[in-house]
């Protein structure tokens, strides 16, 4: 088989596993969703002193695209694949003649199509429940910007597991990382309820500058130039850095036990 | 006579301080089953994963399949077949789909139906691997390494952990293989196992061979006392002896000259599992 034809074989079991996984489609798909209508019901109304004042919803649907995203590429990957290492499925599947790219490229494969279709879903439920409008002239560069954090966070994501020792810690160790960070990046609590401090520190990390370079593409406020290579670029440097780390120190074999 | 499927000369693996492979030779021939035999922490599973390409020896010549595993490339792993020693499958799979994934993995596979079949889980083709139980999930895993339709086989204690009937299905399954002409290197800690399935057992203590042959050869071994136990006036006698001809000779003499009763007089020769017993007790003293 070529290469194509492995991926597209691995991808389709990584799909079938994704979706009849209870804890991946909750933490995945519905925990998203339940975060915007739960964020929706108790600030809606407000408005958000960004750009001149913006409606709360039309902020917390970016907002919550960009945790989507965040959701379903590293905190995913990070959790399925130390599962899996642990469980001894890589350690098997690298006894077998498939190359080791087909197995990561497969999950990856499966967190680019559910970012994917996060977008589609939150964007929908913004535009049908809280009339916040879908930018769809600027469907490229919001593609484009998603699948440029996608593709970072995967590999932040496989990098994570070499810190992980076990599947209990897998939880633990991911939420302990990202839950802060949404806080402080302005995911959760909006830009003008933090202080600047905050917002600089925040801007180390990846997550703050997904956040802006997505909510500038998707502000339906916003004409003209709306990527943000600036903060593109941090993430992909972050990107890169995750993958290196990945390169050298990832492994297929269980450490517990 | 063809090439051996694996050779294997004084193999040697340390880690660090701790020897745990020193000098182990070895050849498994085409289409018989060998029993690597010992006690846990013996090697065993060191050295099957040296011999699956997972590890690097320190020390040796090592050839599976005519390559070293160390350098085993896709080509050689079309070849070879795996179960290891703990695996939990996909649970969210069913049987037909775990076996459907691996099939794809490789170029001339064996039809996924008929590896259900040959696992004996035709009834739970449907079900998810998670509502297997461990014996059921364990023959999977065996048809797993079985439907690319490899020449050997590497089953790293297949049936450790499992009741008596789950073991005796398994035992089925791996007798299976050996009727389709696959080479299996099987590691267990069950002398009954070994002797059940065998062609040969090889039996490893503490990183090094103490004994090999077949299982009948090995049960012939003389080296163990004969024991010829009775009771005499409400006591347990029991004796050890090397020459129970001649023993048993004087000991009936003397009974039947004094008018005595042996009750429950019984001549015990060692069996594998005693004579295995033994031979990895001394290494482990030695």
């Amino acid at each position: 088989m070529s290469g194509l034809a492995l991926f597209a074989h691995q991808f389709r079991y990584d799909q079938k596993a994704f979706w009849r996984n209870p804890a991946s489609v909750f933490f995945t798909v519905m925990f998203p969703v339940i975060l915007l209508l739960i964020f929706a019901t108790v600030f809606g109304g407000q408005t958000v002193e960004v750009r001149g004042g913006i409606k709360t919803t039309a902020y917390y649907v970016p907002a919550i695209i960009t945790l989507s995203v965040i959701s379903a590429t590293m905190q995913s990957l990070a959790m399925s694949l130390v599962i899996a290492r642990e469980d001894g499925r890589l350690k098997r599947g690298r006894g077998t003649p498939m190359p080791a790219w087909v197995f990561i490229a497969g999950r990856v494969g499966n967190s680019a199509v559910v970012a994917l279709l996060m977008l589609a879903l939150i964007a929908t439920i913004g535009r049908v429940l809280y009339g916040v409008a879908i930018p769809w002239g600027e469907l490229p560069a919001i593609v484009l910007t998603l699948l440029v954090g996608a593709a970072a966070f995967c590999c932040l994501g496989i990098a994570l597991t070499a810190a992980i020792p076990s599947q209990d810690a897998a939880a633990p160790i991911v939420n302990a990382l990202l839950l802060p960070l949404y806080f402080l990046s302005g995911v959760f609590i909006p830009d003008d309820q933090l202080p600047s401090g905050v917002i600089h520190f925040a801007g180390i990390f990846p997550i703050r500058h997904f956040f802006e370079a997505f909510f500038d593409v998707y502000d339906p406020g916003n004409t003209g130039a709306a990527l943000q290579w600036g903060d593109l670029a941090v993430v992909a440097a972050w990107g890169a850095a995750g993958l290196l780390i990945a390169i050298r120190r990832f492994r297929w074999t269980p450490r517990g036990g | 006579m063809a090439d051996p499927v694996i050779t294997i000369r004084g193999l040697r693996k340390s880690y660090g301080e701790l020897e745990a492979v020193r000098g182990i030779d070895l050849e498994v021939r085409a289409g018989e089953v060998l029993a690597f035999l010992g006690p846990n922490g013996a090697g065993k599973t060191t050295t099957v994963e040296i011999l699956e390409g997972y590890r690097r020896r320190s020390g040796g010549e090592v050839t599976v399949l005519g390559e070293d595993p160390e350098r085993g490339d896709r080509a050689w792993r079309e070849r070879i077949g795996m179960v290891l020693q703990s695996c939990r499958l996909d649970p969210y799979l069913t049987v037909r789909e775990s076996l459907a994934l691996y099939a794809g993995y490789y170029r001339s596979p064996r039809p996924v139906e008929e590896v259900v079949e040959l696992v004996g889980l035709t009834g739970k083709a449907d079900e998810r691997t998670g509502s297997l139980s461990g014996g059921q999930q364990r023959r999977l895993d065996v048809g797993m390494a079985l439907v690319g339709d490899p020449e050997l086989l590497f089953l790293d204690e297949p049936t450790t952990g499992f009741d008596p009937s789950a073991r005796r299905q398994a035992w089925e399954t791996i007798a299976g293989l050996r009727d389709l002409g696959k080479t299996v290197f099987l590691t267990t800690h069950y002398m009954d196992e070994a002797q059940r399935l065998a062609d040969r057992v090889t039996i490893i203590a503490r990183g090094a061979v103490v004994a090999s042959g077949t299982p009948a050869d090995l049960g012939n071994r003389e080296s163990l006392p004969t024991t010829i136990s009775y009771r005499l006036d409400g006591e347990q006698v029991s004796l050890e002896t090397r020459s129970p001809v001649a023993d048993l000779h004087e000991l009936t003499s003397r009974a039947v000259g004094e008018g005595l009763e042996l009750e429950g007089l019984e001549v015990t020769r060692p069996n594998l599992e005693d004579i295995y017993l033994s031979l990895t007790a001394e290494a482990e003293e030695g």
